[in-house]
């Protein structure tokens, strides 16, 4: 079957999709956005997390028929999504023209830029410049899932308690890091959002 | 494999009685696990996300009509006041992303005796509204879980929404796990104290193959706060009454031994969390009771 969605502001069409098929698989091998992680296909360990009409989903365990016609972003378009939110443009409904990220974009994205240790030089959302200066990424297989989660959450409370970054993130594992300079990250993407905000006078 | 994409409720009835072997599809969090794994291969996937309506809930007089589909995130956020004890075990569910796609339609679907939304409804008390191109019925929850893994639904029913008792007391939930995120309860065990009709209802999940509801414990519980005049004068319930009644939910237990924890623990710790949630429960009615009798 067809399957014809948004992804990161543009619309997209994916063919020859098998209906079992899952969304996360679409993205990955039908539009080229391996981005989102397939690490457990059971919804248990978060690392192919995208916003689906702007709710944190496990794209695993979405069926990609399911997506027909709805907005999906995933971390290849975080960068765009955060600016767009940054200067009160959309809020994930991407309007399927001149913005979002193209398809190509999404798909030569890559988080290195000039200088691959601080990500200068390649487009960055706040949270993902956080996790690279906290040393929040190791083999970073759980990455993307984290940072489309945690970028939800300090939309939704600009001013996360630890209990709160926590419970935002208690569906992402992550094998490596053992979640503190994960921690690190979130507490310092909040505080520079703040900062940010309170300069404009928000 | 076809996909079947019904935009509204009539539709989705039609399509059923057609294929009366299609799985229908909500969150998925329960179907696309199986479908991945390859532990299942339907000739037909329903897909129940276009209508709306299933994603809707209403706040009546006396009951909430919670739509099947309504994730437990949106339970959690806006039914905290009127369904107290389901809020708590929405919040227990797994974790944020699964809680906002999976839902209460899918839970009684799939009619895990781990459910969590099982033991909350028991407690509460509702019934569940079916229906397929024959009609409408109400099922009421005490007769909706047929076995492991089994409900009352027809082939070519669907569940369309929960009428659940709006909380006239305090509820609670309590669940046993390993971690306090994505865990499949152990066991776990709902309360329900209903001042109105001077009651208390009980589940239990994950403790017998089905969902059940602890009626002995529930019966010598409710004689005794009678006989006690406990209702009205609001006292403490006696530690002997709470041990009667732990051991009595004990006792309602069947479990068995699986990965997740032996039949003698579950049959312990449900007699515990019957003890604990009692008394919680009761603290916060004897609270409100000592707090209206101020103002009176
Ligand atoms: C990682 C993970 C952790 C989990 N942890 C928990 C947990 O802690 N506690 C818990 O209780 N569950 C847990 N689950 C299971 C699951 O999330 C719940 O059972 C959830 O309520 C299912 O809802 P859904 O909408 O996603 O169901 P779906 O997967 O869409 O459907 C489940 C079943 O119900 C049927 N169905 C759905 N809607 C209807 C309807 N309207 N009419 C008739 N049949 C219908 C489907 O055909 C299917 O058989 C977990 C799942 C995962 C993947
Ligand atoms: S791959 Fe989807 S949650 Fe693990
Ligand atoms: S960085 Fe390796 S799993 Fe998290």
């Amino acid at each position: 079957m067809r399957v014809n969605f948004t992804v990161n502001g543009r619309k997209q069409e994916a063919d020859d999709v098998w209906e079992g098929e899952s969304l996360l698989y679409v993205l990955r091998e039908r539009l080229g956005l391996p981005g989102s992680k397939n690490a457990c296909e059971q919804g248990e360990c978060g690392s192919c997390t995208v916003r689906l009409d702007g709710v944190p989903v496990c794209s695993c365990l979405v069926a990609a028929g399911q997506a027909e016609g709805r907005e999906v972003v995933t971390v290849e378009g975080l960068a765009d999504f955060a600016k767009n939110r940054a200067c009160g443009g959309h809020d994930g409904e991407g309007k399927g023209g001149a913005c979002g990220t193209t398809l190509q974009e999404a798909q030569g994205w890559s988080a290195k830029g000039t200088d691959s240790q601080t990500g200068e030089g390649g487009e960055l959302s706040p949270i993902q410049q956080a996790f690279i200066d906290a040393g929040a990424v190791q083999c970073g297989f759980c990455t993307p899932g984290l940072l489309v989660a945690a970028d939800e959450m300090l939309e939704r409370n600009a001013n996360p308690s630890d209990a709160d970054i926590r419970e935002a993130l208690s569906g992402n594992l992550c094998r490596c890091t053992g979640y503190e300079k994960i921690m690190d990250a979130v507490r310092l993407a909040a505080a520079r959002q703040s900062e940010t905000a309170s300069s404009q006078g928000v | 494999m076809d996909f079947l994409r019904p935009d509204s409720w009539e539709e989705a009835l039609a399509a059923k009685a057609e294929h009366p072997t299609a799985v229908p599809i909500a969150g998925g969090t329960d179907v696309m696990v199986e479908i991945n794994f390859d532990h299942r291969r339907p000739e037909y996937l329903l897909d129940l996300n276009r209508i709306t309506e299933l994603s809707e809930w209403e706040v009546g007089e006396k009951t909430v009509r919670l739509g099947a589909s309504v994730p437990y995130t949106k339970i959690m956020e806006n039914l905290r006041a009127e369904l107290p004890g389901l809020a708590l075990a929405s919040h227990t569910v797994a974790s944020p992303q699964i809680r906002n796609r999976g839902g209460v339609g899918g839970n009684l679907g799939t009619a895990s005796p781990a459910g969590d939304a099982h033991p909350a409804l028991l407690a509460a008390d509702c019934e569940v509204e079916v229906e397929s191109v024959r009609g409408s019925r109400r099922i009421p929850i005490d007769e909706f879980y047929t076995g492991v893994k089994r409900n009352a639904l027809a082939p070519d029913e669907l569940i369309r929404a929960v009428h659940i008792d709006k909380a006239d007391g305090p509820q609670q939930y309590s669940k046993v796990g390993t971690r306090n995120a994505m865990v499949i309860a152990v066991c776990a065990f709902g309360l329900a104290v209903h001042p109105e009709t001077r009651t208390v209802r009980t589940g239990i999940g994950s403790a017998a193959p089905t969902p059940v509801r602890a009626k002995e414990a529930e019966q010598f519980l409710n004689s005794a706060l009678e006989e006690g005049g406990f209702w009205d004068n609001g006292k403490i319930i006696t530690p002997s009454v709470a041990k009667q009644f732990a051991d009595l939910c004990s006792a309602a237990c069947n479990p068995i031994d699986d990965v997740r924890g032996t039949a003698s623990y579950r049959r312990h710790a449900v007699g515990v969390m019957a003890r604990r949630t009692l008394t919680w429960a009761w603290e916060s009615y004897r609270g409100n009771a000592a707090r209206t009798e101020g103002v009176a």
